[in-house]
Parts: C-alpha cells; structure tokens; sequence
C-alpha cells in the first residue's frame, strides 16, 4: 500500500501502535479519566484510555457521562490541552551559581525524552500550529519549546461527535485533521467492529505503520468515517461570527459591554489557563539559602492578573473590563497583528472552564449587535 | 519542524561593574563591561535586560553613547527590589545582562532636521544616547532644541552635564520644574509648557519624546499644535517586560509589542492605542 492510502487497525492494532510508540522510545501521553473529568497523561494501553465516558459540557459547566457504547474517543476536550507538555506550565530556564570566580550561569538540559500525544483533536493541531508561530517563527526562537516540539510525535483523532461548547468549524480548525499529524485516527463501529481508519500524515507516521498491523480500508469504512466528522461538523454547540471580527473588536474598546462582562468576570485567569494557545509566562528568580545558588523558573501567567501589567507606581491594566478586554482582543484580533493567524482555535475550552460561565462567542456576538458608531467613540484622553 | 540549533536567548551574560556614580539619591549610573569578549553594538533607545542575582531580571535603557566602547552605561532608580539591589552594586560586582534589544530612536533619518528632545524625569536617561549622538555629529542636523522637566530642582539628572551642554552656542536647552525651591530661578511648570516657545521649525522638525505616558500625552500634543506633523514624533514606551524578546506576552501595548517593536515608537503608528485607557 502506499502512504497516503487509508488503513485500518483494529483495537489490538491500537495497542500495537502504542507500543510501537513506546517501543521507539516515546513516551506515549494520551487522555484518561481523573478526578471526573478527561486530562492528559501517560498511557501504556488501550485500557487507559476513557472507554464509554463522554462529556457534556456548557458555559461553567463539565460533567462525565457514561456513553451506550464503549467508544475510547467519545468526548472532546477537557482542562488540558497539549500545551502542558509543550509549554510547561512550570519550568527552569537556566541555574546560577556564585563562587570565587564569580557568576557562572548554566542552561538547562533539555529532557531526552520525546513525547507521542494520542488523541489530539484537530482545534489540538490548530493550536499547536500557534503556538508554533508565537515560539518558533519571531525574532528569537524559543529553545525549550523549540527542542520539545521538534521530535514530538502527533496522534491525531477526529471528533465524532461536537461538544456543547466547541466551534471549531466556525474557526475553521475542524473538526476533521487536515494536516500537522503522523497518523490520523477516525474511531468506526460499524457493522459491529470497532475498528479506527488510519490516515498517515508523515514519513515518521509512515515508519511507524510499519510496525502496526493494518489492512487496507473500504470504500465502505472510508464513508463511516467521513460521515462520524459530518456528524460532528453538523453538532457544534457554539458558532462565533469572525467576519470583521478583527476590526470590530479594536474599534470598540470602549463599548459599554465590557463593562458589563467586567460585573461577571471574576479576574481569575481560568479562561488563560485552560486556553491551548496563552502563551504569557513570567519568571521567577530566587536562590538558595547559602545565597549562592540561583535559577530562573518561567511559569504560566495571566493577563487577568494586576502583576501583569505593573510598572513602577502601578499596574497599567487596574480594571477586570480592561483585563477582560486585552484577553479577548488579543485572543480575536491582535494576534492577526502579531502572529497572522486567530489565536482563537474554537475549542471552547475557555467557556466551559469558566466559573461563572463567561462566553467568548456571546461577547463578541453582544459587541457585534451594537458596536459603536464613530461618533460615539472619541479619543479617552486628550 | 526543524529548529536550527540556536544560542539560548534566555541566557544572560555576565558583566561586571567597572563605575557606579551617584546621580540622586535614588538613582545611580553604572558602568559596565562583560566579563568576556566585547560588548555588542547598540542603537540610541535600545534596553538592556540586568540581572541582580538570585533576584530578579529588569529591562534597563542604554544611556552611554552608542559609538565605540568597552562599556555599557545604565541608569537605574530604585523603584523595587531588582533595582534597589542593582543600585547597590559596587565597583567589581557582576550582574548578568541580556541584550541590546529593541527599537532605537532614529538618528539617522533626523539628520538634516531640526531635532527637538523632550524628557520628563528619567526619561532624559533613554534619550542621552540620542543626545550624545546628535551633539557627536551637530553639523549634520538643524536647530537642536533640549527641554527637561523634573519634579523639583534636586531630583535634576545630569546637572553636571546639562550645565556643560549649556555652554554650547548650538543647542537650546530649557529646563523647568513642577515645583521650586527657594534657589531655583528657573522655569516653573509642566514640560510641555516649554515647546510652544521653543525655537524650532515644525515643518521640518524630528521630535524624541521620553517621560512618564502623561507627560508623553501632553507633549506629542503640544508638538502638534506646534504644527509637527505626528509622523515625525517619536515616544519611548514603557510596559512591563520578563523576556524582552517577545515570548512572554507581558509588554503587549494594543497589537504590538513594546520590546521588539518598541520602545521607541513613531507617535502615528500608534495614536489610535495610545489614547485608550488601560490598554
């Protein structure tokens, strides 16, 4: 068969490609069911993985159900995202030490190890393709991540179904897996088996099938699968108008809705946090007790925080509509500025997280069926 | 993906302190040169990131001149705990520094204006390579125009230097403050108060604004009412910096960032952000 034929695998071909994984010295990182919710962690089998769990999810909220079926990719996505493995949440950038012969500052070593992710949904590649643009493709590189991603391997899943609070079809990042994958999976039941059609993606996705029985797919199967991402396309729980949205959103930052979302949003961060595609981290740098013994640790930060945007005498984003603002604006319109792309995926991750259930797609919905005439927006300050 | 092997940008180098000078009693200037190797080249307006050990990293102005040199020059006022413990360094410490970085102020599309400089404060620190620049090569610029404005007399950065630029015949230099004391004799009042009197051509002038935002916001004003075009106004922006290459995110000012595409920031380019609140 060539590479770009589609193939099928059965479920103890699954387990095969996990070892075969493994057996290439990855560690192999896919979703599982902790604490009544779905995150990402290692796995060594198909048993790991959430069999019949699904989950529904609406604006602050998230819950596991169990499924009629035992499909192992029957949800979408929970609190994690790739970004966890990629993009630590919490890293050392360098040590320092201080002796006789002064400062001596040491990097870190990048782990050895190389990550698989299974199961990444196609708004999943979407952000990591971001996240490729924000650490890879400025001015400078970002060596950490840089070093991660280059021999981290994709498994790739199409959705089946669309939860409660995605729109990746209105970001038009899915829900099917175009590209930035080594293999593709489509679970099928179909006919009573469950089996998962195969698309590879890569020559490493290419070498790996080789170590994975598969067979040739139907015609039959091909349309099982194309039809489970029809499915989904057709079940998206949120859409959001992007037409304009770039320019809408930067000529009313003054619009009264702002406001109005500042008397609900809680400033926590959560939304910054779960988002696949915030990339703001600060440091901190501290030493041991001798005093001569230091590092840099970088960390996760949030724009909804008042740290973020202090400078000596204060912070210069003092209200939550002004936090809220640069968050969203930055997320739906000024990465096209920065990065050339949306940072917006459509995963929904930020609506479902959110404690008081603040909607991304709401709020621009709610700025687009009022936005502010030029009259009514005259410079804030002399 | 195949990222190139690359020197680590997050990885200061260490320097050490040749000379500290007292400028004020919160504000000191250090000297310094690398441990190793030779110093980079720097544009007027670019920033350093220095480190104090074990404690933290800030994004400092280069205040030396920018031609040939062993040493950087930085001044810093202690405002926090970075640079209360850089102000402290004496003579042979080390701190580590990354850098330069950012956008300097263009003194070399000025040459052939008039070249107006207005700092507030500090603010005469990040333009002092752009003044030393100007003053290095006077005959290829028009009327050059000094306005400082300080809170009150004793808080007066360079006073040694500014009484030396004085004498020149070819820079006009005012100097005002907020608020006197019994021995001042000079101005009293709000820098941009200075620049409808100044003696400069405004179809012709290139402007380098440096000072807290408010009084970056009303000088670029007074400049326009003066009749300088805002394309030829140029503000040193200040936003909270971690990586000061833009991987953190922190320094976001609307679409841009202040570290790679600031500081220094032609006024037009960004009059839309600059006059929203909170941005």
């Amino acid at each position: 068969m060539t590479e770009t034929a589609k193939s099928v695998i059965s479920l103890d071909g699954l387990q095969a490609l996990i070892d075969a994984l493994a057996a290439k010295n990855y560690q192999v990182l896919g979703p599982t069911v902790h604490d009544g919710a779905i995150i990402y962690d290692a796995i060594t089998k198909t048993a790991d993985l959430p069999a019949g769990w699904t989950d529904r999810q609406d604006g602050g909220r998230y819950r596991l159900e169990r499924r009629d079926d035992d499909a192992l990719f029957g949800f979408v996505v929970g609190p994690h995202s790739w970004k966890q493995f990629l993009h630590p949440a919490k890293e050392t950038l360098w040590k320092a030490s201080r002796g006789p012969d002064g400062i001596v500052v040491t990097a870190e070593e990048p782990s050895p190890q190389k990550l698989a992710f299974l199961g990444v949904r196609s708004c999943e590649l979407a952000a990591i393709a971001v996240q490729d643009k924000v650490f890879c493709e400025g001015p400078y590189l970002d060596v950490p991540y840089a070093e991660r991603r280059k021999d981290a391997f994709i498994v790739a899943v199409n959705c089946g179904e669309a939860g409660g609070t995605c729109f990746c079809v209105s970001m038009q990042t899915g829900p099917k897996a175009e590209a930035g994958f080594d293999v593709a999976l489509t679970e099928l039941h179909h006919n009573g088996a469950h089996e998962f059609l195969v698309e590879v993606g890569s020559e490493s996705g290419a070498a790996l099938m080789q170590d994975v029985p598969h067979r040739p797919a139907s015609n039959e199967q091909v349309s099982a699968a194309e039809a489970a991402v029809a499915n989904a396309t057709n079940q998206m729980g949120r859409t959001l108008d992007t037409n304009g949205l770039k320019e809408l959103l930067q000529g009313n930052s003054n619009h009264p809705q702002w406001d109005a979302v500042a008397e609900r949003c809680l400033s926590c961060g959560n939304c910054t946090m779960v988002c696949p595609t915030c990339f703001c981290t600060t440091v901190d740098d501290h030493s041991d007790l001798s005093g001569d013994n230091a590092e840099r640790v970088r960390k996760w930060d949030s724009c909804f925080t008042l740290d973020f945007s202090y400078i000596h005498g204060g912070s210069v984003r003092t209200a939550t509509r002004s936090r809220y603002r640069q968050w969203m604006t930055h997320k739906l319109a000024s990465w096209y500025d920065q990065f050339g792309t949306s940072g917006c995926v459509g995963c929904g991750r930020c609506i479902t997280w959110c404690p008081v259930g603040i909607d991304i797609t709401e709020e621009a919905a709610a700025i687009r069926a009022a936005p502010m005439s030029d009259k009514e927006k005259p410079n804030e300050r002399p | 993906m195949s990222a190139a092997p690359q020197l680590d940008p997050f990885l200061p180098d260490i320097y050490s302190v040749r000379d500290v000078r007292r400028e004020l009693p919160d504000t000191v200037t250090l000297e310094v040169a690398p441990k190793a190797g030779a110093r980079p080249d720097f544009e007027p307006g670019q920033f350093n990131m220095l480190y104090a050990f074990g404690i933290g990293e800030i994004a400092i102005s280069l205040s030396g001149s920018a031609g040939s040199g062993e040493t950087f020059i930085h001044t810093v006022r202690e405002v926090g705990a970075v640079s209360a413990a850089i102000s402290k360094l004496e003579v042979g410490a080390e701190l580590g520094l990354r850098g330069p970085y950012g956008a300097g102020w263009p003194v070399n599309e000025a040459e052939g204006s008039d070249v107006v400089f207005v700092a507030g404060g500090l603010g005469l620190a990040p333009l002092r390579p752009a003044i030393l620049h100007v003053l290095a090569n006077r005959n290829r610029y028009g009327r050059v125009v000094l306005l400082f404005g300080s809170r009150n007399p004793t808080e007066l950065l360079y006073r040694d230097e500014l009484a030396d630029w004085r004498q020149r015949l070819d820079v006009d230099i005012d100097v005002t403050v907020d608020h006197a004391d019994a021995e001042w004799r000079g101005n009293v009042g709000v820098v941009p108060a200075l620049i409808p009197r100044a003696a400069f051509d405004p179809t012709d002038t290139i402007a380098f604004v440096c000072g807290p935002e408010v009084m970056m916001r009303f000088s670029v004003a007074a400049l326009r009412d003066a009749g300088v075009p805002l394309d030829h106004v140029y503000v040193s922006m200040e936003r909270n910096m971690k990586c000061a290459i833009g991987l953190c995110g922190h320094c976001q000012f609307g679409p841009t960032f202040v570290c790679k595409d600031g500081p220094v920031m032609r006024f037009d380019a960004i009059a839309d952000i600059f006059s929203i609140r909170e941005i």
